[in-house]
C-alpha cells in the first residue's frame, strides 16, 4: 500500500497533508482499496465548524458507506467539487486529485497528534 | 467457514473473500462495477456452490411438489424448470427457489443457501405423509453460473450440444469441457445464461475453461447488485416467513386454482403494505432506510444500493397500502426525493 511521507494519518484512514495555514484531508489508499468502488461523495458545507473526530463527509462505495472523520478541529474552508461528478477520482488518486475537503486548523500544532506515515504503516499492520 | 470447491481458484485469482451463508466467498475479484457491467454486456461467472441442491423423487413426487410449493409443478414438463416459493401454514414464505424437472417423478428443487437446514427440515417434516424420496446433495454438488449477452457463445465452444436450441428455463445434461454436467438456462442477474451443476472434483476445469473463453470470474458483489437492478427479491429482505406472497409484484407464481400449504391463509390475509421500486436522484439508499411520504414514515428500503448501469442509487422497498407520492428517503439524516421505478429497473432481455 502506498503511504507517501509529507502528510499525516488518523487510525481512520484519513490523512492530512498542511500546505500554509491549512490543511488538505482525503482517504488512504487502503480505505479506497477497502471501499471498492466509489459512486458518491457526501461533501461538508463550506464554512462548517467540527472537532477533531467528528464525521464530516461520507464516501459510498457500491458496496457500503463510510463516515470521514476530521483529523483535527478546525473550518471547511473548501470542498473537491470534482468529486460530484467524478467520484470515482477517489479510487484513481487517492492521495491527489480524490482529496476531499479543505480544513483551516483550530492549531497547526494539533497535526502533531497524529500518525506519520511509518506510524500510519504500523497501524495498519497491528490491524491486519 | 466452509470452502467451495472453487476456494483455492478464487485465492489464486485474487478473488476478495468474505463469508457468506457460513461460505468463504470472493465479494470481488476486480471491481464490483467492473464484473457487474461484464455481465450485463458481455459474460460472466459465478461460483454459486453455496446454493443447496435437493433431488425429490418417486411415485408421489409430483404430488408431494404440488402441496409444498405455491406455483403448479403439474405444468412443468420434464426438461423445463420453474420459479417457485415453499410456503408455511400462515401463507407466509419459507423461502423461494427454483424446481427442475429431471424425468419422469424426478426433480432437483435449488434452495438458498442461508435457508438449506430451514428448507430441509421444512420438507422433510411434510414428507412423511408421501411415497416420496428427498436427497440432500447440496455438499455434494458445485453449481457455476456463467451470465451475460454472450454466456451462450462462451459456452458453445465448450459442448458440442446446440445450444441455440435451448430456451429459458430448459434443462438438459451435456458434456462441458469434457466433463459431465446438468445444465439450465436460467439465472439471477436477468440475463441470458446458464447455471451448470457440476462433481465438485470437475468444478474448477470447467471454471477455467469458462474464463479462458471469455467469461469474467463476478463475486457476491456483482450477483446482488444485479439481481437488485433486476427487480428480483433476495430472501430475508423482499421475501421472509412473514411475507404474503400475494402481496408481492411475485403473486404470479402462486396458482390459486392448485391446493398447496396455508393457501386459505394466504388468500385471506390482508396485505396492508405493497413493494415498490425507487431510484434516487442523489445518495445510495440502505437497506433499513426508511422511506417517507412527506414528513410522514410510510415504509422503509428492503434492498438499496449503486446501479452500476443508471449510476443512480437504486431501491426496493415495502410502503403502506394506502401510502402515495412523491416518496422520499431518508439517507443518513437527509430527505432526497425518489421517484417509483418499475421493475426491472433497466430494460433487460
Amino acid at each position: 500500500m502506498d503511504i507517501p511521507k509529507d502528510r499525516f494519518y488518523t487510525k481512520t484512514h484519513e490523512w492530512a497533508l498542511p500546505e500554509g495555514d491549512t490543511v488538505l484531508v482525503g482517504i488512504t489508499d487502503y480505505a479506497q482499496d477497502a471501499l471498492g468502488d466509489v459512486v458518491y461523495v457526501e461533501l461538508p458545507e463550506v464554512g462548517r465548524t467540527v472537532e477533531a473526530g467528528e464525521a464530516v463527509a461520507v464516501v459510498e462505495s457500491v458496496k457500503t458507506a463510510s463516515d470521514i472523520y476530521a483529523p483535527v478541529a478546525g473550518e471547511v474552508v473548501e470542498v473537491n467539487l470534482a468529486l460530484e461528478k467524478s467520484p470515482e477520482l477517489i479510487n484513481q488518486d487517492p492521495y491527489g486529485e480524490g482529496w476531499i475537503f479543505r480544513l483551516r486548523p483550530r492549531d497547526m500544532a494539533d497535526l502533531d497528534g497524529l500518525l506519520d506515515a511509518s506510524g500510519y504503516q504500523e497501524a495498519l499492520e497491528a490491524g491486519a | 467457514m466452509k470452502e467451495t470447491p472453487l476456494y483455492q481458484a478464487h485465492l489464486r485469482r485474487g478473488g476478495r473473500m468474505v463469508e457468506f451463508a457460513g461460505y468463504a466467498l470472493p465479494l470481488q475479484y476486480t471491481s464490483i462495477k467492473e464484473e457487474h457491467l461484464a455481465v450485463r454486456r458481455g459474460a460472466g461467472v459465478f461460483d454459486v456452490s453455496h446454493m443447496g441442491e435437493f433431488f425429490i423423487r418417486g411415485e408421489e413426487a409430483l404430488a408431494f411438489l404440488q402441496w409444498v410449493t405455491v406455483n403448479d409443478v403439474g405444468r412443468l414438463r420434464v426438461g423445463r424448470a420453474q420459479y417457485s416459493m415453499l410456503p408455511n401454514e400462515k401463507g407466509g414464505v419459507v423461502d423461494d427457489i427454483y424446481l427442475y424437472r429431471l424425468g419422469e417423478g424426478e426433480y432437483l428443487m435449488v434452495v438458498n443457501a442461508a435457508n438449506i437446514a430451514k428448507d430441509w427440515a421444512h420438507l422433510k417434516a411434510l414428507a412423511q405423509g408421501f411415497r416420496v424420496e428427498l436427497l440432500d446433495r447440496s455438499e455434494a454438488t458445485a453449481l457455476l453460473a456463467l451470465q451475460g449477452p454472450k454466456a451462450e457463445k462462451v459456452l458453445q465452444a465448450l459442448t458440442d450440444q446446440d445450444l441455440s436450441q435451448r430456451k429459458k428455463n430448459d434443462v438438459f445434461r451435456a458434456e462441458v469441457a469434457g466433463k459431465e454436467a446438468l445444465l439450465a438456462r436460467t439465472g439471477y442477474t436477468g440475463e441470458d445464461g446458464f447455471e451448470l451443476f457440476l462433481a465438485p472434483e470437475d468444478a474448477e476445469a470447467v471454471f477455467e475453461a469458462l474464463l479462458e473463453g471469455g467469461a469474467v470470474p463476478c463475486g457476491l458483489g456483482a450477483r446482488d447488485t444485479l439481481r437488485l437492478e433486476a427487480g428480483f427479491p433476495l430472501y430475508g429482505h423482499e421475501l421472509t416467513d412473514d411475507t404474503n406472497p400475494l402481496c408481492t409484484p411475485w403473486a404470479w407464481v402462486v396458482k390459486r386454482e392448485k391446493a398447496f400449504l396455508g393457501k386459505e391463509a394466504m388468500l385471506n390475509a390482508p396485505c396492508g403494505e405493497r413493494l415498490i421500486g425507487l431510484v434516487l436522484e442523489t445518495g445510495i439508499p440502505r437497506e433499513g432506510y426508511p422511506v417517507l411520504s412527506g414528513e410522514e414514515r410510510v415504509g422503509r428500503v428492503t434492498s438499496g444500493g449503486f446501479s452500476p448501469l443508471l449510476e443512480k442509487g437504486i431501491a426496493l422497498a415495502y410502503v403502506a397500502e394506502g401510502a402515495e407520492g412523491p416518496f422520499f428517503v431518508e439517507v443518513r439524516g437527509r430527505k432526497v426525493p425518489a421517484s417509483l421505478s418499475p421493475l426491472p429497473f433497466v430494460p433487460l432481455k
